[in-house]
């Protein structure tokens, strides 16, 4: 099998394609760097110099206001040029193939593509191509691919359950929701068994979570709840899952009422839970289908530190990747 | 025109031969194989000889399932690119599956893609007629008519018959003349949008996965017509272990029925996806180690009944892109006798017993003859140098489809000569 193609020749990262394969080091390394990071958000003026000079195209293929904005305000934060491009909206609609795309925004002298494509594995495609070509010194963020990865998410959300929890080796916490369909979850797994947590629990209906789900982690089994009452007992982290409106109704679920009635995330089931565990979603959410308003209004919900925390670990990403 | 192929150890499966012997064509026929000269052979001897030292013998390779991409689909493979392919692999015969475009569902172009293949050098061709109009699984195709026009079988390629009444009848009709179905097992509702195998690697992914089951439940519905109809059943591509197990289940209970299993699929897993690898997109998927493990055992112990390339040019538009975009298949023509020795070597098998695979096994399965060095038959011969590696290349493969994920490997067995009615089609020496 060839090299993985995010890590250079040296084992360092080139691209964040996936957080799988990541030692802990490395993923220690990025929290590390954005802390400081999480402290400039707190200036007056809210701007490092390191990516000045640089360009960073917002390349999503697929639509995403939210996403595209925190990259955008990490990338003006440290001092990049940022241009966004939607091109779900234009090229791909006049037949243009991905790979031409890439090669004419990279005639663009650009120095960081942040990619969103709705395929799994589009980021891996693009890399290849551009080491192919010679032009490897473009840096490659995953901002989310098919439901392969969304590993910026996956490092906000560890960052944060860092903040909260200090430890990862003495933790039990939970993803609930739509793993099948999930970058978000694949993320938060590898993530979460680099990092050395215990025990990893998995909940959601047979429709909802992948064959070989228990192997997915790799490391170590992950343990599958279909009652969530039963998966929720003792967890010190709920991680909920955005359920997407096209799966609510049809062949997965029967109805999105009776989805929240077993699977959504009430103050009756996360009473469940340890009284200092935290809840967490990568939004946007449904409220009332995944979550009870209490519940992501409570004072158990990290929901909006969650989005401020991303901005800084995007900037620890994209400075590591292309900082001068 | 005599020729003489000296020196070589020839292996025939067909007639249980595999031993040194010399072997004497005449007039495009084979009329000798042994160590001296048939008592006709004539004092003036060969106009040509052929030095085969080091070299194995064999009749040549028959391949039941290979994409040729005409009519309708020049862009990707034109006739001509992909006769230079196969005979450059070793293979004077071949069955093209009918999901041409249009596809194969009348006689004139039938009649249109036979007249065309009928050159000297060509391999022979042996169109697989639709079983349905359009392949669309609604109406019967004029079986008989296609027959008469040159179709050895029946099938849909890859297309499934969602309507089991429609599959039946198209099974009785078939039966009625004795034609052989071929079908791929895979029903589409479970395939549906599935670009990988349901297990652990398409977890890990995040690819949409195809089960086993979609192959299992398919299978089972074929095998209660075929006992049902008594049709000639030939199942395409098998790629479980469960589906194997079925079929060897059914023949104990007496449906006859044989099938196939391709190149890719003894030796690659979905693990060979990897990064994300276009070239493993294939249909039917990749699917665990375990599944390619069975069938490399199947095939070997003839549970299987021949290997095939299943070779289907696919132009690098259509396969460098995400994976779940890429359009499945891979070039294979000159890729089936290396995997072929690298599967026997690999399960220590006889070297006749690997060749039968892909030689006299498949030439039953197609029943117009070939597959064999007997005397009097037509001299469709490979010669091939079984220690002699070649690296898969874009540059050197002659097809027009460049995508195979066998690219870059070394592989032993390389194609010296290869005749077809006694003709040079393709001389290594030259290559």
């Amino acid at each position: 099998m060839t090299r993985n193609p995010q890590l250079n020749k040296h084992g360092e990262l080139q691209h964040l394609i996936t957080l799988e394969g990541l030692s802990r080091e490395i993923l220690a390394a990025i929290f590390d760097t954005a802390e400081p990071f999480a402290e400039v958000a707190e200036r007056e003026i809210k701007k490092v110099p390191l990516l000045r000079g640089k360009s960073v195209f917002n390349l999503f293929f697929e639509n995403s206001t939210r996403t595209r904005t925190t990259f955008e305000i990490a990338a003006k934060r440290l001092s990049a040029d940022v241009i966004n491009l939607n091109i779900s909206t234009s090229s791909a609609s006049k037949g243009e193939s991905l790979l031409d795309t890439v090669d004419n925004l990279a005639a663009m002298q650009a120095d960081m593509f942040v990619v969103r494509h709705a395929s799994s594995g589009a980021p891996y495609l693009i890399a290849q191509h551009l080491a192919a070509t010679g032009r490897d010194h473009i840096h490659i963020v995953n901002a989310g691919d098919g439901r392969h990865a969304h590993p910026t998410q996956g490092l906000l959300d560890m960052y944060t359950i860092r903040h909260y929890k200090k430890d990862f080796t003495r933790l039990t916490v939970a993803v609930v929701g739509d793993l099948l369909h999930s970058r978000v979850a694949r993320s938060q797994i590898h993530a979460l068994q680099a990092l050395g947590v215990p025990e990893v629990r998995v909940i959601g209906p047979r429709t909802l979570l992948p064959t070989g789900v228990v192997e997915m982690g790799g490391r170590g089994s992950l343990r599958v709840f279909h009652d969530m009452r039963e998966g929720l007992k003792g967890v010190d982290v709920v991680m909920m899952l955005r359920l997407q409106n096209e799966r609510m109704a049809g062949a997965l679920l029967p109805s999105p009422q009776e989805y929240f009635k077993y699977y959504g995330l009430t103050p009756e089931k996360l009473a469940l839970a340890k009284p200092d565990a935290i809840v967490m979603h990568p939004g946007p959410m449904n409220r009332g289908i995944e979550i009870d308003s209490a519940v992501a209004d409570g004072a158990h919900s990290v929901i909006l530190p969650q989005v401020t925390f991303g901005i800084a670990v995007r900037m620890a990403v994209m400075s590591m990747l292309a900082g001068n | 025109m005599k020729i003489h192929i000296k020196n070589g150890r020839v292996i025939d499966p067909a007639n249980a031969i595999d031993r040194r012997a010399d072997v004497f064509i005449a007039k495009g026929k084979i009329v000798g194989v042994g160590d001296t000269a048939p008592a006709d052979w004539g004092g003036h001897g060969a106009n040509a000889t052929i030095d085969a030292s080091d070299c194995i013998v064999c009749p040549g390779l028959v391949d039941i399932a290979a994409r040729l991409r005409e009519p309708g689909f020049e862009y990707r493979a034109t006739l001509e690119s992909e006769m230079a392919a196969a005979v450059a692999g070793g293979v004077t015969r071949l069955a093209c599956p009918p999901d041409t475009d249009p596809p194969l569902d009348e006689p004139g172009l039938v009649e249109m893609l036979r007249h065309r293949a009928r050159l000297p050098g060509f391999a022979h061709v042996h169109p697989v007629g639709a079983l349905t109009v359009q392949l669309k699984g609604e109406r019967l195709t004029e079986m008989a008519e296609l027959a008469e026009a040159g179709c050895v079988a029946f099938g849909q390629a890859n297309r499934s018959i969602v309507d089991t009444q429609v599959l039946l009848r198209a099974m009785q009709y078939a039966a009625t003349f004795g034609f052989p179905v071929w079908l791929q097992p895979q029903d589409p509702f479970l395939a549906r949008d599935g670009v990988a195998h349901d297990g652990e690697i398409a977890a890990r992914l995040g690819l949409a996965g195809i089960p086993v089951a979609a192959e299992t439940i398919a299978l089972a519905t074929i095998l209660h017509l075929a006992r049902e109809t008594g049709a000639r059943v030939h199942l395409r591509r098998i790629s479980s272990a469960a589906g194997l197990e079925m079929i060897v289940a059914a023949r104990a209970a007496g449906i006859g029925v044989s099938c196939d299993v391709t190149i890719n699929h003894i030796h690659l897993c979905d693990e060979d996806i990897g990064f994300f690898d276009p070239h493993a997109r294939l249909d039917p998927p990749l699917r665990a180690a375990s599944d390619r493990d069975a069938l490399r055992a199947g095939l070997a112990s003839g549970a299987i009944n021949a290997l095939c390339s299943d070779h289907t040019p696919v132009d690098d538009d259509a396969k460098q892109t995400p994976f779940d975009e890429a359009e499945p298949g891979a070039t294979g023509l000159e890729l089936l006798l290396p995997l072929t020795l690298k599967w026997a070597t690999e399960l220590k098998l006889p070297l006749a017993t690997a060749l039968a695979r892909v030689t006299a096994d498949p030439a039953r399965i197609l029943g117009v003859g070939g597959g064999t060095l007997a005397i009097g038959t037509a001299a469709d011969i490979c010669v091939f140098d079984p220690q002699a590696t070649s690296r898969i290349s874009r540059e050197t493969l002659k097809s027009q489809g460049k995508n195979t994920p066998f690219l870059g490997q070394e592989l032993k067995g390389r194609v010296r000569c290869t005749l077809i009615e006694g003709h040079l089609a393709y001389d290594g020496a030259f290559a």
